[in-house]
């Protein structure tokens, strides 16, 4: 408790008052917030969920505000971005009871993509004071001819879960933006607001201006969440990620819950959850589902009932992430990998938003080595030690997309401009020679021809300085602006009658997931069964089935990798046998069993195994460095064994571990060769330049740079997501004729950091180069068992598809046990 | 009878593929140029020349390598096979401003092709007026033997026609995936070539573009990165977006 002296210098007394009506005193870090604010200091706050943490954020303005008559005001006074336009509709909401209730004349109000274009016009002539709305939304703003008069007198800007920001493309875009705004309104202040954060300084060199130093406030620590493992009857299956085998007692929580939310990675493992619960469902509890190919009226739908406390249970993915307080949560369960710790500390911080009480949580491990994975998750949060991402570089397609925003605002001087665009924590080491070609592939696309010098976007006016090349250039710059990019999606709407006609849309599915079905096939989706009675254009057409037993293909595999430091952990628990006595009976016996059949290896070394199987020879490496590495890695490891003649035919992969299996034995193949390091050089050079993701990549950058458009015009906003060109043909032609174009560099840098984990994978080499243990068996190990039932497993999860499994299972636990 | 047996399918070593349409002997290139052997042709359709830079005047600034690239896949094709003549199926240029739109280094490659080999080209819809600056000889159709030569395919069966225009486009699927590719399509009888230019999209053959244009199912020929492989209907699946 701050001392009532200096409270009432930083808070008016109507301020106190209300705080004292309200029965609360304002926390300590409100008031550091409001102290440093009137030091004209930045600052990234910390604190818990429920520890006050919006208010602290705008205690600040609204002091300001307070004091400040009307008439003195002319433009936005503080801009607060939100990743959720959800979110910032509901700060609006909060907001608006202390503005009322202290009695203050402030207004506040949101500005989405969702908002009516009456209400954005009329904000643009009467700027509310408190302007809330999202990173696209600013983006826009500063894509604006009127942009300068509007913010000039902007003092504050408050961005809000500022850890889900920073580390993407889309953070990239913010931290321009703001680097704009601090041009416009030199005095602004910056303000960032996160609760889970596991670097601090990284944030804030992200959000700081230049070398404008950023203070850190941390809230009171909350108390420590509660966090169980959930073991069914103690028996945890060796393979498997749906954790079926638990589901009756995760029934059983929910039950004696007062409300839950079931978090799982994948939209196919929410739908799968979401049947087996309602099977279990005897009582008929409220329990809904939640991911992001439901349609947004259906999500919304669930989150109003969520609101009202009108569900038992939210099945969900990470959609649910983020997003609006729901004080009734009390329990938040796992189900399956968590892959991260940061992010279970936010989802459980989704449960119990009052800080005196622990947020209870429950992870279900789907098998053994997810066991593993749970408990140290578990020691990673009560110890705090969150997994952090670095320091993004800047990515150039994003800034050749504000260079042209910048450009339809008004004309710039582009030393001007390369100084401001270095003041943001991301371009901070922009080279002038990277700007240059920036610029240039924003004016003319780069082209190393000066064929497209009458076709600039961008020209010079008589003074020097670039503006945009017409107002068409501009307008079609506002549609296409914004760094978020969505894979191809198709409706899936109800059929009508025995005519292919599209009817009630019940959602929406990337284009990949129906190459795998055919008309007359069943699938689960939006926790109903359906059956494929067509496509058409861009709708998928379905119509209800009842399929006990439908084909359900698998629906894309977690995007997330296990964090490096989550793993480091496991490989530390595993290696350790005294570790062990904290890990289940089951999970313990299987861990004695690898001792026994195969080898159990220190923290720094990587066991591979190889042995015979049928008429196929495998082998199984351990790195335990996430699916994308690994996969990267069995690519290349596959050219190799190709080359030394062991005739390769196919691999798999998961969080743990790669199996690769071949006609030829590789129990002769020097290992210490096989994982050399230098198959980072052309090897993966070769393979990355032909690989769709290259493609892929470079797709995404040129909508980005702008060079593609996504939307012309008049267009309506439904086709809006095809692009107008093919990317692939245009990919294609530069690798042949302009191979340093800056595109096919920036899609270079994506494949390698999103795609393929290349630095993860260079640090997986490193660490195991001379420290890899070959042991080569008769059979394979109880290890390679979740391996090995990863292999065409992928088709048929569906019921008779399980039989099928656990039938092929125990057949494989029996063999390594023979 | 099918398709296939009167088609003489034979792929050569060179990732070609051999076939006969209505009678005479051909054979489709892996670029997507079509062989006539028996008159020492190379027939070539829908090259777009100057689309990136068309774009690029409407604002969208694709790259400006589009005939450099297709001019030298014509160079490849025309040094490999040694053609008499080499016949453009119209739509050669992207629109009427396109050959003035030309680099002179593409002009040259055009220029040297033109002593290689006589050119011909049919007028399509994109360029209706023959440019005088460029070398060869303009024409609405050329018959050769069997074969008529032109632009548009007429929209009745109409043997021994070998056209362009369409730019068909076949997604072929496999229990291991789909994959889209330009095509040749045929069903023996007559023949539509795919869109040879390096920006050249295309249209899915089951669109109903297509439709009425065959006596019978036809089969495609589609450009893989080195060869030409033929699939018949039940591999064709429609675009899904």
């Amino acid at each position: 408790m701050a001392d009532a002296a200096a409270d009432s210098r930083l808070l008016p007394s109507r301020f106190a008052d209300w705080f004292a009506a309200q029965g609360w005193s304002p926390r300590a870090h409100q008031l550091e917030m409001v102290a440093r604010a009137q030091a004209g200091r930045d600052a990234l706050l910390i604190a818990p969920t429920g520890g006050g943490k919006t208010l602290a954020g705008f205690l600040p303005s609204l002091v300001e505000l307070a004091g400040q008559p009307r008439e003195a005001r002319r433009g936005v006074h503080t801009l607060y971005i939100s990743p959720l336009k959800a979110l910032a509709v509901d700060v609006e909401r909060n907001l608006s009871r202390p503005i009322r209730e202290i009695g203050l004349d402030v207004t506040a109000e949101s500005r989405t993509g969702d908002t009516g274009i009456a209400r954005r016009q009329r904000q643009k002539v009467h700027p509310p004071d408190i302007l809330l709305t999202t990173p696209e939304q600013l983006a826009l703003f500063c894509a604006w001819e009127g942009s300068r008069l509007y913010f000039e007198d902007l003092a504050c800007v408050v961005i809000d879960e500022i850890h889900a920001l920073h580390a993407s493309k889309r953070g990239d875009l913010l931290s321009l933006g703001l680097a704009r705004l601090s041009a416009l309104a030199p005095g602004m202040r910056r303000i960032g607001l996160s609760a889970t954060v596991d670097d601090p300084d990284v944030i804030r060199r992200w959000m700081g201006c230049g070398d404008r130093p950023v203070d850190l406030v941390r809230g009171p620590p909350g108390a420590p969440p509660e966090v169980d493992l959930l073991l069914s009857n103690g028996r945890t299956p060796w393979a498997g990620h749906t954790a079926q085998h638990a589901m009756a007692e995760v029934y059983d929580a929910i039950r004696k819950a007062r409300t839950a939310l079931v978090f799982v990675n994948t939209r196919f493992q929410a739908e799968f959850a979401f049947q087996e619960l309602w099977k279990l469902n005897d009582d008929g509890l409220p329990i809904a589902l939640h991911h992001g190919s439901l349609a947004p009226e259906q999500r919304r739908k669930v989150e109003a009932a969520m609101a009202r406390g009108e569900l038992k249970a939210v099945v969900c993915t990470s959609t649910l992430d983020l997003g609006i307080d729901w004080g009734d949560v009390d329990l938040v369960i796992q189900l399956a990998s968590p892959k991260g710790a940061s992010r279970m500390v936010q989802r459980i911080g989704r449960a119990n938003h009052r800080l005196d009480e622990p947020s209870r949580a429950f992870f279900v491990p789907a098998n053994r080595f997810e066991t593993l994975e749970c408990q140290a998750a578990r020691e990673c949060i009560a110890e705090n030690r969150l997994d952090g991402e670095p320091l993004r570089t800047g990515a150039l397609d994003v800034l050749a997309q504000h260079l042209l925003g910048c450009a339809c605002a008004e004309p710039f001087d582009e030393a001007a401009l390369l100084a401001e665009v270095r003041t943001a924590g991301p371009f901070r080491d922009l080279s002038a020679a990277d700007f240059d070609l920036t610029l240039d592939l924003t004016a003319t696309g780069g082209y190393a021809l000066q064929a497209y010098d009458r076709f600039r976007r961008l020209v010079r006016n008589p003074e020097g300085l670039w503006t945009v090349r017409n107002g068409e250039t501009a307008r079609r710059h506002r549609l296409n602006l914004g760094a978020i990019l969505s894979p191809e999606m198709l409706s899936v709407r109800i059929a009508q009658g025995a005519r292919l006609v599209g009817g009630r849309k019940i959602g929406e599915i990337e284009e990949g997931y129906f190459e795998m079905l055919d008309p007359g096939d069943t699938f689960v989706f939006a926790g109903q069964v359906w059956s494929l009675a067509g496509i058409t254009g861009m709708d998928v057409l379905v119509r209800p089935a009842r399929a006990s037993d439908p084909k359900m293909p698998s629906w894309g595999g977690s995007k997330f990798a296990l964090s490096s430091h989550l793993a480091r952990r496991v490989r530390r628990m595993m290696s350790d046998e005294a570790a062990w006595a904290v890990l289940p009976p089951d999970v313990n016996e299987w861990l004695g069993l690898q001792r026994r059949h195969s080898r159990i290896v220190a923290e720094d070394e990587m066991l591979v195994e190889t042995f015979p199987r049928g008429r196929r020879h495998f082998l199984v490496a351990y790195p335990f460095e996430g699916r994308l590495a690994h996969t990267t890695l069995a690519m290349l490891l596959t050219r190799r064994l190709e080359r030394a003649g062991a005739q390769p035919l196919g691999f798999v992969c998961n969080d743990y571990a790669l199996a690769v299996w071949s006609l030829k034995p590789m129990d002769e193949v020097d290992m210490d060769d096989l994982f050399a390091q230098d198959m980072l050089g052309d090897d993966l050079e070769d393979w990355l330049a032909e690989s769709f993701m290259m493609k892929r990549a470079f797709k995404g950058c040129a909508i980005i740079a702008g060079l593609i458009e996504r939307r012309f015009p008049g267009e309506p906003r439904k086709s809006g997501r095809q692009v107008t060109f093919s990317t692939d043909l245009i990919y294609d032609v530069l690798r042949r004729h302009q191979p340093d174009h800056l595109l096919l560099r920036c899609a270079r840098q994506d494949a390698a950091e999103g795609m393929i984990d290349a630095a993860r994978l260079g640090d997986l080499l490193a660490r195991v180069a001379g420290r890899v243990r070959h042991v080569r068996l008769d059979r394979l190990s109880p290890f390679a068992v979740p391996m090995l039932m990863e292999i065409g497993k992928e088709r048929s999860p569906g019921q008779a598809g399980d039989a099928i499994l656990a039938e092929a299972e125990s057949e494989l636990i029996a063999e390594a046990l023979a | 009878m099918n398709a296939v047996e009167t088609l003489g399918l034979n792929p050569a070593s060179d990732g070609s593929l051999e076939l006969v349409l209505a009678g005479e002997a051909a054979r489709l290139l892996s670029s997507g140029a079509l062989l006539l052997e028996g008159y020492s042709a190379l027939v070539v359709a829908d090259l777009h020349l100057e689309k990136g830079s068309a774009f690029a005047g409407r604002g969208q600034l694709l790259p400006p390598l589009d005939t450099r690239e297709t001019l030298r896949r014509l160079a490849a094709d025309t040094a490999a096979v040694a053609p008499e003549r080499i016949v453009f199926l119209g739509d050669a240029f992207h629109d009427h401003e396109a050959s003035r739109r030309m680099s002179e280094d593409d002009r040259q490659v055009l220029e040297d092709l033109g002593r290689a080999a006589g050119l011909v080209w049919i007028t399509g819809n994109h360029d209706p007026e023959p440019d005088g600056d460029l070398p060869g000889e303009a024409a609405e159709e050329v018959r050769l033997g069997g074969l008529i030569l032109r632009h548009e395919p007429q929209p009745a069966p109409a043997p021994g026609e070998i056209a362009g225009h369409l730019h068909p486009c076949a997604r072929i699927a496999t229990p291991r995936g789909a994959v889209r590719r330009r095509c040749l399509v045929t069903d023996g009888e007559r023949a539509i070539l795919p869109a040879y230019g390096a920006f050249t999209g295309g249209l899915n053959v089951l669109d109903p573009a297509f439709a009425g244009l065959f006596a019978r199912p036809p089969v495609v020929a589609a450009l893989g990165d080195r060869r030409v492989h033929a699939a018949g209907a039940r591999s064709l699946r429609p675009d899904r977006s």
